[in-house]
């Protein structure tokens, strides 16, 4: 228990410490490597909690994928970023009424809220049901059978993601010279070669 | 998991909520930069994954894991397609400042 209360309070802690350094600091670079540390230790708790599946699609997805993405564009681009942060106190006294609010509410209504006696009976996929698997077996037994649906469209959201990120940023060079084998192999002799019967001293 | 002392629900539910509360405050306090708010968008949505595996963990139901790889899913393509505008915008602009995006207005 001591154990778990101890991997808990490290992880909680260095999550959110990592995240308020995404949002406060001053070189976007380093915001990105502090949303990396955030993605960790958030896959640490998953993984606390049994769901280690989850824990591991985090750090793959999120810091191999959606994190470097990050990183690619922010070095990628040629901003100031020091100029985009004046101003920005301005909407520190607005942000933290907001913020405060929104914490005391939500803590609100974690305090008020309690088990339904019918909760057992309501759950989707109990998984006692399926004890002897491991938590990777057991998501892919319900993933394939009833949210296959869901799961081709999630597939679908992904497709359409990436053809529209690849249409939004494509760029057609003019001036750039390509090989187009089509044009080659159908080009004709009689279309480039023009035979001339030439007379004696009158040229072309 | 109901001991004295140990790590119950509540303790996430409250943690989420932290994150969730510093997203939010992110997108005030980098009002300007649209790379920051888009990672201030990426801790929200944590925050709901956090919630989401809380809640499959403590009541032994694993609908919401299958739930938490699909809003993985949903902030991957979110996040190729924020980036690609991201972009596209700054070849066109020059720069990611939000009240320059507002040109499109009337």
């Amino acid at each position: 228990m001591v154990v778990q209360a101890f991997a808990f309070y490290l992880f909680a802690g260095i999550l959110i410490l990592s995240a308020l350094m995404v949002i406060t600091a001053r070189n976007p670079v380093h915001s990105v490597l502090f949303l990396i540390l955030a993605f960790f230790n958030a896959a640490g708790l998953f993984i606390m909690l049994g769901a280690e599946f989850i824990g591991m699609i985090l750090v793959i997805v999120y810091v191999g994928a959606v994190a470097v993405l990050f990183l690619f564009v922010v070095m990628m681009l040629d901003i100031n970023f020091a100029d985009l942060r004046k101003g920005a106190m301005h909407y520190v006294p607005l942000g933290c009424a907001i913020g405060a609010l929104l914490l005391f509410e939500l803590i609100t209504l974690y305090g008020m809220w309690q088990k339904s006696p019918t909760l057992q009976a309501n759950r989707a996929v109990p998984s006692e049901k399926m004890a002897d698997l491991t938590n990777t077996e057991m998501l892919g037994t319900i993933l394939y059978t009833d949210y296959i649906y869901a799961f081709q469209l999630a597939g679908l959201i992904l497709f359409v993601a990436m053809v529209g990120a690849i249409v939004l940023t494509h760029r057609t060079r003019p001036g750039v010279r390509k090989q187009k084998i089509a044009d080659q192999v159908s080009r004709k002799a009689e279309d480039v070669l023009e035979i001339v019967k030439v007379t004696s001293n009158t040229g072309v | 998991m109901e001991q004295e002392g140990a790590i119950g629900i509540e303790h996430f539910l409250i943690l989420a909520g932290i994150v969730f509360t510093i997203g939010v405050f992110g997108i005030f306090l980098n009002r300007k930069n649209v790379i920051v708010i888009l990672m201030s968008i990426e801790l929200m949505l944590l925050a709901v994954n956090i919630n989401f595996v809380a809640f499959s963990a403590y009541l032994d139901d694993m609908a919401g894991q299958v739930f938490t790889m699909f809003i993985l899913t949903v902030a991957a393509a979110e996040a190729a397609i924020g980036l690609a505008i991201l972009v596209v915008f700054f070849r066109n602009k020059g720069s990611i400042e939000v009240d320059d995006i507002s040109s499109l207005r009337g």
